[in-house]
């Protein structure tokens, strides 16, 4: 596991969670303009990071624990089928939401909040393919301990990389957005990403049957 | 449809949607009083491009499949609501309008597109449906919500109490059911909406269908008992929080207007009558630490009449009451609009201290006793009534009727429909257009809708 790019597709698909309106920063600006402070803005990114942490270390602990007890080859049509199904559903119900009606929320409201969004969005699933192809493919008996050790490494690392790359572009934009742009940028950058997300989602999926 | 930017309708913050461009067309929703004679209810198109041939003139209308449905509010499937950072749904369009009938219960959607001059009947959820699902019947006041579309009903299947919000999927129309998931003490109802910036709605009391679908009963409200109170809820777990109670001689508590920036926690509920002198007022809800409270800002008093020139049922009192019957709140919080349909009177008030609210404006168009003319007719009938004001709030549209079974108590000798214009400075002050002056040829428009939305169609998540 010493190639760059499994890595940078990992932190590649935080950021992209954290450009997404709907992934946090909105909320976060949305937060600090009601109460008319930037220290509310950055309050909100604890809870932000955590909850889509949560969300992804869940899908990766699944996909972790799966692999303790069965081979890939059998994992990964499983999880390939799971991508493709979560992507048509995406793509059928592009705009289908957690209906949440609360703005003033508690930090374990918001962690909730970020947890439910990540998951409806199928962020974990996408690192899927990702790492499958990290894992080691056939690992010896007398490795398995030591292959075990490094999954578990591994997997952690993925998700903090990942979390990492996604609050940090989170927070950026919401105090640029927060401090000097302004929300009006929403309407016209707001750009819909659904079907392409849907498709992407999809393509893990067939992507990670062909590694 | 999916968009690919949010829709340029929408705007993340009421100061912002101040700068729409203005709106080129208008809908009118119009009633026939009279379903005997077999003409149906109509959405119609007015055309408000002032450079325009056909400027001021309905030129489309979509008719009702049914008779006697009582067109009255009406709203869209979404506005700047979708843009709330908690639930975003901002490729959705505003597209379609959800078209009430009051006495039928059936809720008519049409599409405003590709045509926006020719709207289209999509779906009609029937009465039964909302009834069966939701409990309620008589919807009237729709607002698009953050998650779901609300719509507010006047009772129950059988015309009585409880009267409450239901929800439509925003998406498919399908009615979701019961908003309330702890109702309290509320049994009346009529508009609602809400401050989203504090997880509150505001709810309004009117009365039940059985109290209102033939005409004001002079005994009922010489007896204190419509509503008289709004409702605070907690708009997330959907339970009530505190009545306000306006004391019982203030009849007929109904057009919510909270502030649209939703960091501020006030706004203005009108009373159409009090019982104690017919007066008519203006109350004020604001958070006060963490409670609720209410007080009233404005008072407008009755204008003594003389017998002769009054409809039967006000005659003992010898005095017009000026009935508010709608109020708009321009999306700066800033100027307060107070429609009289007793007097014929359009108030408008400098609210920038809603606590104290200053007199800015005033026009007079019809009235019981003095049918105030319009520089393009004769002295009208009916009065000031539905309100609707731009996004810009430079202009408002406004007809003349208010209910089919209480015209007929105010003007005996019938509503003839009228919708006229008026233009407000933005430092205050108003001016009737002498050129814009639509009739209705036996039918009545009530609400009005303007193209993209106004100042009462959407709700704001940031300020």
């Amino acid at each position: 596991m010493t190639a760059a790019w499994p890595w940078i597709a990992v932190a590649a698909l935080g950021a992209y969670h954290g450009i997404d309106p709907s992934m946090g920063w909105l909320f976060a600006v949305a937060l600090g303009l009601q109460e008319r402070r930037r220290s509310k803005v950055i309050w909100a990114l604890g809870p932000i990071a955590l909850g889509h942490l949560v969300s992804i270390a869940a899908v990766v602990a699944v996909i972790g624990g799966l692999r303790l007890f069965f081979a890939i080859d059998l994992l990964r049509p499983i999880g390939a089928v799971a991508l493709i199904l979560f992507g048509l559903f995406r793509f059928i119900w592009p705009r289908a939401h957690p209906r949440w009606v609360a703005m003033r929320v508690n930090a374990a409201e918001l962690a909730l909040w970020s947890f439910l969004m990540a998951s409806a969005h199928g962020a974990g699933l996408m690192l899927f393919p990702i790492l499958i192809g990290m894992t080691p493919n056939s690992p010896h008996a007398h490795h398995m301990a030591a292959a075990h050790a490094h999954t578990v490494a591994q997997a952690i690392a993925v998700v903090l990389v990942h979390t990492g790359a996604m609050i940090a572009v989170t927070g950026a934009i919401a105090i640029i957005v927060y401090e000097w742009v302004g929300l009006a940028i929403l309407r016209s950058a707001w750009i819909n990403l659904d079907t392409i997300w849907a498709g992407a989602l999809v393509a893990a999926g067939v992507l990670s049957l062909a590694i | 449809m999916a968009l690919w930017k949010p829709d340029q309708t929408f705007y993340p913050s009421a100061r912002m949607a101040m700068q729409a461009p203005r709106e080129q067309l208008g809908y009118v929703v119009t009633f026939n009083p009279t379903p005997a004679n077999g003409k149906h209810d109509a959405l119609c198109v007015l055309d408000l491009d002032s450079k325009s041939k056909t400027y001021s003139q309905v030129v489309g209308r979509a008719e009702m499949p049914n008779a006697g449905d009582e067109l009255h509010h009406f709203g869209w499937n979404a506005c700047s609501a979708a843009l709330c950072p908690y639930a975003p749904h901002p490729h959705i369009e505003r597209r379609y309008l959800l078209v009430p009938g009051l006495r039928s219960s059936r809720i008519y959607i049409f599409d405003t597109k590709p045509d926006a001059r020719n709207p289209k009947l999509v779906k009609t959820i029937e009465g039964d449906e909302i009834a069966s699902r939701a409990g309620y019947s008589r919807p009237h006041t729709v607002h698009c919500g953050p998650d779901a579309i609300y719509v507010s009903a006047l009772g129950d299947p059988r015309g009585d109490g409880p009267g409450g919000i239901f929800l439509l999927d925003h998406e498919s129309f399908d009615v979701l059911g019961r908003w309330e998931v702890d109702r309290g003490p509320q049994r009346f109802a009529y508009d609602f909406w809400w401050h989203l910036g504090w997880d509150v709605a505001v709810t309004s009391e009117w009365g039940t269908p059985n109290m209102i679908e033939n005409g004001l009963v002079p005994d009922l409200l010489l007896g204190n008992k419509y509503g008289h109170a709004i409702h605070i809820w907690n708009l997330r777990n959907r339970r009530h929080l505190k009545s306000l109670d306006l004391g019982a001689e203030n009849q007929m508590a109904l057009e919510l207007r909270p502030s649209h920036d939703p960091t501020k926690t006030f706004g203005f509920v009108g009373v159409v009558i009090s019982t104690k002198d017919l007066s008519a007022s203006i109350w004020l809800w604001h958070r006060d630490g963490g409670d609720w409270k209410i007080r009233k800002v404005i008072e407008i008093p009755a204008e003594p009449a003389d017998e002769s020139e009054l409809p039967p049922a006000l005659k003992p009192f010898k005095a017009v009451p000026p009935l508010i019957t709608d109020i708009n709140l321009s999306l700066d919080d800033k100027f307060l609009y107070v429609a009289c349909f007793g007097t014929g009177d359009l108030k408008q008030y400098d609210v920038s201290d809603p606590f104290k609210p200053k007199e800015t404006g005033s026009v007079r168009l019809g009235g019981i006793v003095s049918h105030g003319k319009h520089p393009k007719s004769g002295p009208l009938n009916g009065a000031s009534q539905m309100i609707e004001l731009s996004r810009d709030g430079r202009r408002i549209y406004m007809s003349n009727s208010l209910y089919g079974a209480w015209d007929a108590q105010f003007y005996p000798e019938g509503v003839r429909g009228w919708v006229a214009k008026i233009d407000c400075a933005p430092a205050g002050g108003m001016t009737v257009d002498p050129n814009f002056f639509t009739t209705f040829d036996g039918e009545r428009p009530h609400q009005i809708r303007l193209e993209g939305g106004d100042s009462s169609s959407d709700s704001f998540c940031y300020p």
